[in-house]
């Protein structure tokens, strides 16, 4: 089991909350939007991982715990927990 | 060698239930033995993406919510193909046993037949053959008019639109097998996939591998570009380009290179494309994706600098707007390759371009942007030399365009 941040795309707004927080994982793009490596969290960083999930302001951030390289597979991701901060929210965002 | 499109002419239209049972036998039923048997088929996915059938089949008929439903995905956005098309226009009993195979098959309640608003003749052609029916059938199947965009294709889009009437991705998880139509587990198969499944429930995965030269069954495929007979041809899996050029009537042009998958595929210098063979797994292994079937041939004399551009800035248009380095990234790669291929570019806008496309994977809710940087990069590679003249000398000695299938 190791912990990932995952970004909604769609949620990101690129506000660069998370990457002001945590720059030793994620950096942004010339447009202001989120590039992380992996995802995969190493376990000193996880409070600050868990205080960059907090503190996006659209809540497209969250942290998932992933089992295994078949995890990865798009077809067969298994989210073992769920993703607490999104569990009431629509699955698109409203655009104008 | 025929499979789909054996029977009578494509000319004819629309062939009738009657005449396809006298032809291919009753529709068998969708149990157990025919999950088995697309286990053994290798049967995989037609859209584009290879997914294995009954891989997908397994994952939605061991769900626990039983309330489960199929979605039939007509909607062929791709630019370049006809192949979906033509099926329903002249093979609609075929798609619909397939969709009614993977009804029971998954214990679904609902068959969804989601056709591009585009494909009219393809919607009246289902809409005739679902009248010939059994009336238990009928009862669930629905005809859905998807919008007529590229995107509305993408299976979380379709069951978006399904659901909510928007045509565009979602994030996932959860993918549709998991929530899909109503938020319940919902197959999205495309038609010439189910197609083949009723080809194999008839006749078996022996015979359906059989079919093929070491790649199983058969392969619908959509050419242009210069050949002499533009149009959707179906080939044994595993046949070489070669020889599926030269049942298109062959090359018109000395060949210089070959847009292989679609604007979702990627450009294969010609001499290498030739001896490629048309199997999913095999080009895939070897770093390629044979995508939704279509060969497109640029001749000599035709510009892939220019070529890549037009594409680009077709995905940059067809992008969904939902996901900030698809809107931004992907628009700023499509501006940066127009600007080469006019002769107009900036210092640095090769270099940006691969940064930005270097970027750019994996960060949409869906592939799109994927698969326009996986295009862009076999440009780079394959019209090196050109990308190079277009740079330095500002110039294009070549532009002719390539030619559309019907």
């Amino acid at each position: 089991m190791s912990s990932h941040l995952d970004i909604d795309r769609i949620r990101c707004d690129g506000r660069g909350m998370c990457a002001e927080l945590l720059p030793e994982m994620i950096e942004l793009d010339d447009w202001g939007y989120p590039i992380i490596g992996a995802g995969e969290v190493p376990d000193p960083m996880l409070s600050l991982a868990r205080a960059a999930v907090a503190s996006c302001p659209v809540m497209a951030l969250s942290l998932s715990q992933r089992q295994g390289p078949l995890a990865r597979q798009p077809q067969l991701t298994a989210v073992s927990q769920p993703r607490h901060n999104q569990l009431s929210a629509p699955r698109t965002k409203l655009r104008k | 060698m025929t499979s789909l499109l054996s029977g009578p002419d494509r000319r004819d239209g629309m062939e009738s239930l009657r005449s396809q049972t006298s032809r291919l036998g009753a529709r068998p039923t969708g149990d157990d033995d025919l999950m088995a048997a697309l286990e053994r088929s290798d049967l995989r996915g037609r859209g584009g993406a290879g997914f294995p059938v009954a891989t997908k089949w397994g994952s939605v008929a061991s769900a626990q919510d039983s309330r489960r439903s199929v979605v039939v995905n007509g909607a062929e956005g791709e630019p370049l193909s006809y192949k979906d098309r033509l099926l329903m226009e002249t093979r609609p009993h075929l798609v619909l046993d397939g969709a009614a195979l993977a009804a029971e098959a998954v214990g679904a309640a609902a068959v969804i037949l989601y056709v591009g608003d585009a494909h009219s003749t393809s919607r009246s052609a289902l809409q005739r053959a679902l009248l010939e029916r059994p009336t238990r059938e009928r009862r669930r199947t629905r005809l859905v008019t998807a919008p007529a965009r590229y995107i509305a294709g993408e299976e979380t889009a379709a069951v978006h639109f399904v659901n909510d009437g928007v045509a565009l991705p979602t994030t996932t998880p959860p993918r549709p097998y998991q929530s899909g139509i109503g938020g319940h587990p919902t197959l999205v198969q495309n038609v010439e996939t189910l197609a083949h499944v009723a080809m194999i429930a008839r006749f078996g995965d022996g015979w359906f591998r059989a079919l093929g030269t070491g790649s199983p069954g058969s392969v619908l495929l959509t050419l242009s570009g210069s050949v002499g007979a533009a149009g959707v041809i179906e080939v044994a899996g595993g046949t070489t380009i070669a020889t599926a050029l030269e049942r298109a009537g062959g090359l018109t042009a000395s060949p210089q290179a070959v847009l292989l998958g679609g604007y979702f595929g990627q450009w294969v210098e010609a001499t290498a494309a030739l001896s490629m063979p048309l199997d999913g797994v095999t080009l895939r292994a070897a770093g390629f994706t044979l995508g939704c079937g279509v060969l497109a041939v640029l001749p000599d004399k035709g510009c892939g600098v220019l070529e890549t551009a037009r594409i680009l800035s077709y995905l940059a248009d067809e992008s969904a707007r939902q996901c900030g380095p698809c809107v931004f990234g992907l628009r700023a790669i499509a501006e940066a390759v127009a600007r080469i291929s006019g002769g107009i570019a900036e210092p640095d806008d090769l270099e940006r371009a691969r940064r930005w496309a270097g970027q750019l994977r994996g960060r949409g809710a869906c592939h799109h942007p994927d698969g326009a940087v996986a295009l862009l990069a076999s440009a780079l590679r394959v019209f090196e030399d050109e990308f190079e003249v277009h740079l330095n000398l500002r110039r294009c000695d070549r532009g002719t365009r390539l030619r559309r299938a019907a």
